[in-house]
């Protein structure tokens, strides 16, 4: 039954997110649907990790900036070619996250989430006061726009919000083969027990490494793809402010569930935008709603109704069982 | 020699848990460690199965000295381990759990997932038969859509077994496998454990349930304070003097 809802969903969610701009044909909705695309972009990296991997790491929004300094300083100082420019960011911030893993992977649980905070401090701090390279707090500007490909002028907010989303649906399904592969399998293993994972055989050093490295990737991409969409960088889109609205996104959505980037990212930008008038006392919406979920339901919302229809499938199958002992 | 194990010991700090024991395990057949708790037991396991490095002595495996190999090498030469407690992904059926049993014997990698080569259809293939193999075998074939969350401890024993026999092992070490669960059940287990080792897979198990380790086991070895205290038949075991003050305490004529 799930899977033939998968087959209608999916394909249906897709269509939606087409037809998006012609539904609602307001710029600044659009503005705001292409940067939370973005935004799922740098979550699913971060679930890869935190979510799948058991390593709860808060270094993320330092490689989401890594990416995007990248992108700019490739494109502005170094004056490289836009594309070459736009592939190789996230090749840079996944060798520096290559690297910072090697270190940070030798702590676990409650350690690596202080270490890796830690990490994206000084990644912070680095941006912020390297002027030369970054601008320091003054920002980098002046990063070129998407080009035209051919016919299809990337300037206009329509199709920027078609590469997005076209980049966003790769992402999740690259993401989805690796998740539903021996790879994803064995990252679970590993945080479901790291020493079950040992007995099995797994290399859990090398693995850790691997989704590490790879969610560095995914939050480098979805930086390039912020510094070329908002064009302006400042050091605080490396700051623990961006990092915690992530995890949030991420938490409240379905931490280490497929959907819940999605999920989390989409209600969390909607809501908080309808809940401008409120300033900065929607954290007074946010907070509650987020311990709540925490508690009652530590699998987001995509888990709760995982668990609903988890449940339903055992009265199903148990029922014959027991009246089968009953008698 | 199948397994042999030298003198090995095993220092924390001040502490010895385990004191130059000598070991061996023939092929084929049903081994068992006994002890009263914290005797060295679980450390013993951990050494041989790679999880903790030996302070000294030497295990050989086969031949190959594996003292010191990291545990998930072990683990690729044949050597599978079972944990007191188990630990298995509650959110997952019984299947997806086992699934992963198999990866020590497969190459996928990153590029073979994304892109579903040949070498990725295969070997999703026969991880999936394997697993389907030993559900059978454990006799969980009922449970395998089940999420684990839902099943009974029991199951979950013959899953966590089932994981074990997933990575293809010939020597399987059981911490414990009936910790925990009613003596019906237990006996299910033993059954199991039999099953396993007429399949050709030899077996070294730690138990408290005494009747049934009198039953299961051909060769017993009990360690107390970390020295192994006395190894025999069954039968040499119930009657050896050291063993009963061990477990009894006190003089051996009271």
């Amino acid at each position: 039954m799930i899977f033939s809802n998968k087959r209608i969903i999916i394909p249906l969610l897709i269509v939606v997110a087409l037809l998006f701009p012609f539904i609602v044909p307001n710029q600044y909705y659009i503005y705001i649907m292409t940067l939370s695309f973005i935004w799922i972009i740098a979550v699913y990296g971060l679930n890869i990790v935190a979510g799948y991997t058991g390593y709860l790491s808060l270094a993320h929004a330092g490689f989401f900036a890594i990416g995007a300094y990248s992108m700019g300083i490739l494109t502005t100082k170094v004056e490289m070619g836009f594309w070459l420019a736009f592939i190789l960011s996230p090749i840079i911030t996944m060798i520096i996250g290559l690297f910072i893993g090697l270190f940070a992977l030798r702590t676990k649980e409650h350690f690596f989430a202080i270490y890796t905070l830690c990490v994206g401090y000084i990644i912070y701090l680095v941006i912020d006061k390297w002027e030369s390279l970054t601008g320091g707090v003054r920002g980098l500007i002046g990063i070129p726009p998407l080009p035209n490909i051919g016919p299809i002028e990337l300037s206009d907010p329509i199709y920027r919000y078609y590469f997005v989303l076209l980049i966003l649906l790769l992402s999740i399904f690259v993401i989805y083969r690796i998740i539903n592969s021996l790879v994803g399998r064995t990252f679970t293993a590993i945080r479901n027990s790291e020493n079950l994972a040992l007995a099995l055989g797994i290399s859990t050093t090398v693995n850790k490494l691997l989704a590490f490295v790879l969610s560095t990737f995914f939050a480098g991409l979805a930086g390039v793809l912020y510094a070329v969409f908002i064009r302006f960088l400042g050091p605080e889109i490396s700051s623990t402010i961006i990092m915690f609205d992530l995890l949030t996104f991420l938490i409240v959505g379905g931490i280490g569930t497929f959907a819940g980037p999605v999920v989390g990212t989409l209600l969390i930008v909607w809501v908080s935008q309808s809940l401008q008038f409120l300033e900065e006392y929607r954290m007074l919406v946010f907070g509650p709603i987020l311990t709540l979920m925490i508690i009652f339901s530590p699998y987001g919302i995509v888990g709760l109704f995982k668990n609903i229809s988890a449940k339903r499938k055992v009265k199903k199958v148990k029922v014959p069982i027991e009246t089968e002992k009953g008698a | 020699m199948y397994l042999e194990v030298k003198k090995l010991t095993k220092r924390f700090g001040g502490l010895v848990a385990v004191k130059e024991v000598d070991y061996s395990i023939e092929k084929g057949k049903i081994n068992a460690i006994i002890g009263p708790n914290g005797a060295g037991k679980s450390t013993f396991f951990n050494l041989i199965s790679g999880m903790l490095k030996p302070t000294s002595g030497q295990i050989q495996f086969k031949g190959q000295d594996i003292t010191g190999l990291p545990a998930n090498k072990i683990a690729k030469l044949g050597i599978s381990r079972t944990f007191q407690t188990t630990t298995l992904f509650e959110r997952a059926t019984v299947f997806e759990n086992v699934v992963v049993g198999y990866r020590l014997r497969t190459k996928t990698n990153l590029f073979d997932a994304i892109f579903h080569t040949p070498r990725f259809k295969r070997e999703e293939e026969e991880s999936k038969e394997k697993a389907m193999e030993v559900l059978q075998f454990t006799g969980l074939m009922d449970v395998a859509d089940q999420v684990v969350a839902n099943i009974s401890q029991e199951e979950k024993k013959r899953t966590a077994f089932a994981l074990a026999l997933a990575t293809d092992p010939e020597l399987v070490f059981l911490d414990e496998p009936t910790a925990g669960i009613n003596p019906e059940e237990t006996d299910q287990l033993s059954q199991l454990i039999v099953d396993m080792a007429n399949k050709g897979i030899t077996v070294c198990l730690i138990e408290h349930k005494m009747q049934m380790i009198m039953q299961l086991a051909e060769n017993i070895m009990v360690l107390n304070y970390g020295e192994k205290i006395a190894e025999g038949t069954p039968q040499e075991i119930q009657n050896n003097e050291q063993v009963i003050k061990a477990y009894l305490g006190g003089s051996v004529s009271a």
